[in-house]
């Protein structure tokens, strides 16, 4: 029965092999030469494996004493076909002084057995069958762990390869490398922006997918910056550049998640101290089970030692032990999960921090920025006289004069080309505000000091803010209150927090108290401290540090402008809006592409499911390792089980992996 | 000075192999081999000319693992 099976399965496998090759063919497989060889190799030894089961030891034996040379011969063949190379690698282990790794394993393993069978004339097939098998799971697992970091770093690959330059009325295409500053570059439409620049002919509409996640296009017209690494959709862009490619965002992106994974998280550093560790263990272990029970048999029971039974299942055990499941598919694992957050608009710069990430119970914002627009904007007009129009008309005007950040606002809320021949006479009067002649009126806009000085009599706001009082001859006219506008998903940003296991959340900001509360009690923030410089910042979060327990983390979210030894000084430091900010994406250990603070959460849970994963396969595959072992040991599973046990883990732990890097339903 | 070169190497052990052995190799600063995206970043050390250590470094790492391919 048993033969039957053996037989079924080395049919199935030459048939593996030979579709595979096939396959191969195929540039679009993306098999690299090395594992093609494999493949022929697998196939030349399963055939030869078969014919050699079907012709039986009967067909040798008539040959007579010669017969069971050959036989063995044509077995030591097959198995140097199949297995030379990890014979080869054991042996290399060896003499660099790295003796324990799986190949020394599997060829301690294998050979052992095959001395076995030499021993009693009998079954070679095992051994070779073991090392066949244990190839196919490597291979398997090349060709699966290959595929899947081309797939990942396929999607990672914003890249530009070239630059449209024009020369002599013609265009042509260039290294983007070679492309200086301040020289001017065309983009088609369909093409990437392979270098930050400044739009200086066309609009167009352009697709930020790649660097935010964000699916909404973005629409840009001559003077407007533009960056690198968004596909140009609609119409044909004339772009003087601000940057050399290598500074250019697509460049330091791409360095920065290429260069994540070489940052191992503690998972990984287990995994690889457990190794070191456990290979050892496990071959004296296997020592110690093929000597000790035939010597307590032996001597304490006066029995039969049993030698080979021992020795087979000391070899089984060492087959049953091979780590590479684990090896493997934790870093694969990170890798996704890296991949996967980029694709969302997240960069997080090493693996460690993903892992920081999923533990982060406290979440600290910057209030600026992050959870507001940190632009102001003219957010209501009280007790006018005259059409609100027509006072955010006059308050621009009469302001156009001042770069102050208020009258920027006001000019913008006003939104039209300011005629600056409609205004004569301004009079800026410091910390007061500006008087000036405006169609002929004379206007003032300014604070509550202004209105005293020119003695006309104001109504106070309730309102949070700045406020603008306004007087047209004389007369009061109204209010107009600016502030900064709260983000359109900052509460369900909070509340998503809430939900995905955040259960602190707190504000900092360098505002007013009575402007913190209100924007605090507006989002469901659980706690705020206002009016702090930028360095009591630091302070805060040093305090929340202090009293957080065990092993809850802290993540500090912040527009990455002024707050740098903040996110340095947090557990883990976020970073948003980073399109083009230089300062979040060195500061920051996480940088959000987008401004858009729903991100956060979806950064947590990302890193959740990453970790979920590691750990999933971590358990899996030393639970699945230690029960084959107790299991060989006992007596009750064969090197059979145990090579396809080996084999199954770590497929079933590559897949699992790969899951990682789908987080568009988080 | 920082260098990034392709390799080729299929499994993260050996490319822990190749790391070890690059590091270890004269004129090198420190070298990272990154499995994931089949890169090897060496810093050379100053002083030392990267085309001269990098045969070093190839010839290092064929030692241990003769199926890597560094790209030059």
């Amino acid at each position: 029965m048993q033969e039957l099976i053996v037989n079924i399965l080395l049919l199935a496998v030459a048939l593996l092999a030979a579709v595979l090759q096939l396959i191969g063919r195929k540039p679009s497989s993306g098999m690299t030469r090395k594992q093609k060889i494999m493949l022929w190799r697998i196939l030349t030894a399963a055939v030869l494996l078969l014919g050699l089961q079907s012709l039986g030891a009967g067909a040798f034996d008539s040959l007579g004493g010669a017969g069971r040379w050959l036989r063995l011969a044509l077995y030591l063949v097959d198995y140097l076909v199949i297995g030379y190379d990890i014979l080869r690698k054991a042996y290399r282990g060896i003499r660099n002084g790295q003796v324990f790794d799986e190949n020394f394993l599997m060829a301690v393993a294998t050979l052992g057995a095959l001395a076995l069978a030499v021993y009693e004339n009998g079954d070679y097939l095992e051994s070779i069958a073991v090392m066949l098998f244990y190839q196919v799971g490597e291979w398997f697992q090349s060709y699966a762990v290959g595929k899947s970091r081309r797939n990942i770093s396929d999607l990672m690959d914003i890249r530009p390869d070239y630059a449209n330059v024009e020369r002599n009325g013609k265009l042509e295409q260039v290294d983007p490398d070679e492309v200086e500053i301040g020289s001017t570059i065309v983009v088609q439409p369909g093409e990437k922006v392979p270098i930050d620049g400044t739009v200086v002919e066309g609009t167009s509409t352009l697709n930020t997918a790649a660097l935010t996640g964000e699916s909404l296009p973005r629409e840009v017209q001559t003077g407007d910056a533009i960056i690198s690494g968004c596909i140009n959709m609609t119409g044909l862009l004339k772009i003087r550049t601000t940057k050399e490619f290598g500074e250019s965002t697509v460049s330091r992106i791409l360095d920065l998640v290429e260069n994540a994974s070489s940052r191992k998280s503690k998972s990984e550093d287990f995994i690889s101290r457990f190794a070191r560790i456990y290979t050892p263990a496990v071959c004296y272990a296997a020592l110690a089970l093929a000597i000790l029970p035939p010597l307590v048999l032996m001597l304490g029971l006066g029995q039969s030692p049993a030698w080979e039974t021992w020795i087979y299942r000391a070899l089984t055990f060492l087959v049953a032990s091979c780590p590479c499941a684990l090896v493997i598919s934790i870093p694969l694992s990170f890798f996704a999960g890296i991949g996967g957050a980029s694709k969302a608009g997240v960069l997080v710069k090493g693996s460690n921090y993903l892992e920081t990430l999923s533990q982060t119970r406290i979440v600290v914002f910057d209030k600026t920025g992050t959870l507001t627009q940190g632009v102001f904007e003219v957010n209501g007009i009280h007790h006018n006289q005259l059409e609100n129009d027509k006072l955010v008309e006059y308050a621009a005007l009469a302001e156009s004069a001042s770069s102050h950040p208020i009258s920027k606002s006001l000019q913008m809320a006003y939104g039209k080309e300011i005629d600056r021949s409609r205004v004569s006479g301004i009079q800026e009067i410091s910390g007061n505000g500006v008087t000036a002649l405006v169609d002929g009126h004379a206007v003032a806009a300014g604070n509550e000091k202004l209105m005293d000085r020119l003695g006309v009599p104001y109504i106070s706001c309730h309102s949070v803010g700045t406020i603008i009082h306004m007087a047209i001859d004389g007369q009061y006219a109204g209010h107009i209150v600016i502030s900064d506008v709260v983000k359109p998903t900052s509460k369900q940003a909070i509340q998503a927090l809430k939900s995905a296991g955040v259960y602190k959340t707190v504000m900092l900001t360098g505002d007013a108290g009575q402007v913190a509360h209100q924007v605090a009690a507006e989002l469901g923030v659980d706690q705020v401290y206002s009016q702090l410089l930028p360095a009591d910042k630091v302070e805060k979060v040093e305090e929340l540090l202090a009293r957080k327990r065990g092993k809850e983390k802290l993540a500090f979210v912040g527009d990455g402008i002024n707050d740098a030894p903040v996110l340095g000084r947090a557990d883990i430091g976020i970073a948003m809006g980073a399109m083009g900010s230089d300062a979040a994406i060195e500061a920051a250990d996480v940088v959000l592409m987008d401004d858009d603070p729903m991100q956060i959460a979806k950064a947590i849970k990302i890193s959740r499911k990453c970790l979920g994963i590691v750990y999933q396969n971590i358990v899996v595959a030393i639970g699945v390792k230690l029960l084959c072992l107790v299991l060989v040991a006992l007596g009750f599973a064969n090197m059979w089980l145990a090579v396809f046990a080996d084999v199954g883990v770590m497929i079933l732990a590559v897949l699992n992996a790969i899951r990682a890097l789908f987080v568009k339903k988080l | 000075m920082k260098k990034t070169y392709r390799i080729e190497v299929d499994c993260a052990n050996c490319a822990n192999l190749m790391e070890t052995a690059a590091r270890k190799t004269s004129g090198v600063q420190t070298a990272t081999v990154n499995f994931m995206t089949q890169k090897m970043i060496v810093e050379f050390e100053d002083g030392h000319d990267p085309a001269g250590v990098m045969q070093d470094v190839v010839k290092a790492c064929k030692k241990v693992e003769p199926d890597c391919e560094i790209f030059l």
